[in-house]
């Protein structure tokens, strides 16, 4: 039993002082994804069906390469933050901290991979 | 962590029904959410049935004459009976709003369904316990913060200002609002709910109020406001007609105002 007020259990540790950073990203990625997801498709769509020597070929070019590199880093934070926020609302405690720490050392692991991958084309 | 099953002690049961009114031709069958902390028991599901041709047109007036003629141990708050105390929120046909203001012939279907304000502790019967939903209406600091000194008459506001405070001032703090939106029933303890937000933008937005800093400082949090996350449910529920999610995105582009 905790003798605490109400006013008390509403306050609790008071305001954090953070999260506009993150909501004002949010923004930012949302506005640049409703730009490149577009182009994405219409670039990745062009190359997709070709033989190997040919999407070589394609992903060689400075455009499509800057688009899937720039929409696989915009895209994973957009959704490791959306991730995460979910994880803030659902799940509390020891197990949200650590599902929250997982959900960004994954999109990290995404990008590197993607980034290496379309480097490895592009080169 | 989120809980997809009610625990034992809270699942619903069928409960007891009870007689058709004598002679009656239009009857209408309610179904009410009871539960006496003092019984021990699970919380069941009463059903009455009215005599249509004798009752009122809301669905207070059915309260009312089901507590005075069938059940009187039928709990519930009530008190202006015109939609501005905001004691009678309740949960009917599935969405929350006042019984009193609520006419019975806007419920779908021949039964008139009515529970207490979803997620929130009952007290008894159709009671929620908003302990905690008052204190954190407190928190905002719901009054005019001055530092200039009183001015002898009255703190002066132009009528464009005042304007600002229209589908804000009118909030009636009956907690249908907060009370419907999945982020509150989620993280209610630390989020602050769309009416307090609503309120809080009240006072942010009030012309003569010198605290609007301190205020944005106070709600820049990533679980007092960023919880929001435009479901829109208390807009859609609103007793009053209120936009409190429109206010929460004001209040959000304050914060990036500050930043960017």
């Amino acid at each position: 039993m905790r003798f605490l007020t109400d006013r008390k259990r509403a306050q609790g540790l008071g305001s954090a002082r953070t999260g506009t950073h993150e909501h004002w990203q949010m923004m930012i990625s949302s506005a640049a994804l409703v730009v490149l997801v577009p182009l994405f498709i219409f670039t990745f769509g062009s190359a997709l069906g070709g033989t190997y020597e040919e999407v070589i070929a394609y992903y060689s070019r400075p455009f499509p390469a800057v688009i899937a590199a720039l929409t696989l880093v915009v895209g994973v934070l957009h959704m490791m933050h959306e991730v995460q926020d979910a994880i803030v609302d659902y799940v509390h405690g020891v197990a949200g901290k650590m599902a929250f720490v997982a959900a960004g050392a994954v999109a990290w692991v995404i990008i590197a991979t993607g980034l290496f991958a379309l480097v490895k084309l592009a080169l | 962590m989120v809980e997809f099953t009610l625990p034992k002690n809270s699942r619903i049961r069928t409960g007891k029904t009870w007689p058709k009114p004598e002679g009656a031709k239009n009857v209408r069958k309610f179904q009410i959410y009871r539960w006496n902390p003092d019984d021990g028991e699970n919380p069941r599901v009463d059903t009455y049935f009215l005599d249509m041709d004798k009752c009122g047109p809301m669905v207070l007036d059915a309260l009312i004459k089901i507590k005075n003629e069938i059940d009187p141990t039928l709990t519930f708050r009530r008190s202006c009976r015109e939609g501005i105390c905001g004691s009678c929120a309740m949960n009917i046909d599935g969405a929350n709003t006042l019984a009193c203001i609520f006419g019975l012939d806007e419920v779908k279907g021949d039964t008139v369904k009515i529970y207490p304000l979803p997620h929130m502790p009952v007290v008894k019967d159709l009671i929620p316990d908003l302990t905690h939903f008052y204190a954190q209406h407190a928190s905002i600091m719901p009054w005019l913060e001055t530092k200039t000194n009183r001015p002898a008459k009255e703190w002066k506001q132009s009528i464009e200002d005042r304007k600002k405070l229209d589908g804000l001032y009118e909030c009636v703090m009956c907690a249908s609002c907060s009370t419907s939106c999945p982020s509150y029933w989620w993280n209610g303890d630390r989020y602050l709910g769309p009416a307090a937000l609503l309120h809080a933008y009240r006072w942010i937005i009030d012309s003569r109020d010198e605290a609007t800093g301190e205020r944005l400082d106070e709600l820049e949090d990533p679980f007092k406001l960023y919880r929001c996350h435009t479901i829109m449910n208390c807009a859609k529920t609103c007793p009053k007609g209120l936009n409190p999610a429109k206010a929460i995105a004001e209040i959000k582009k304050m914060m990036v105002e500050r930043v960017a």
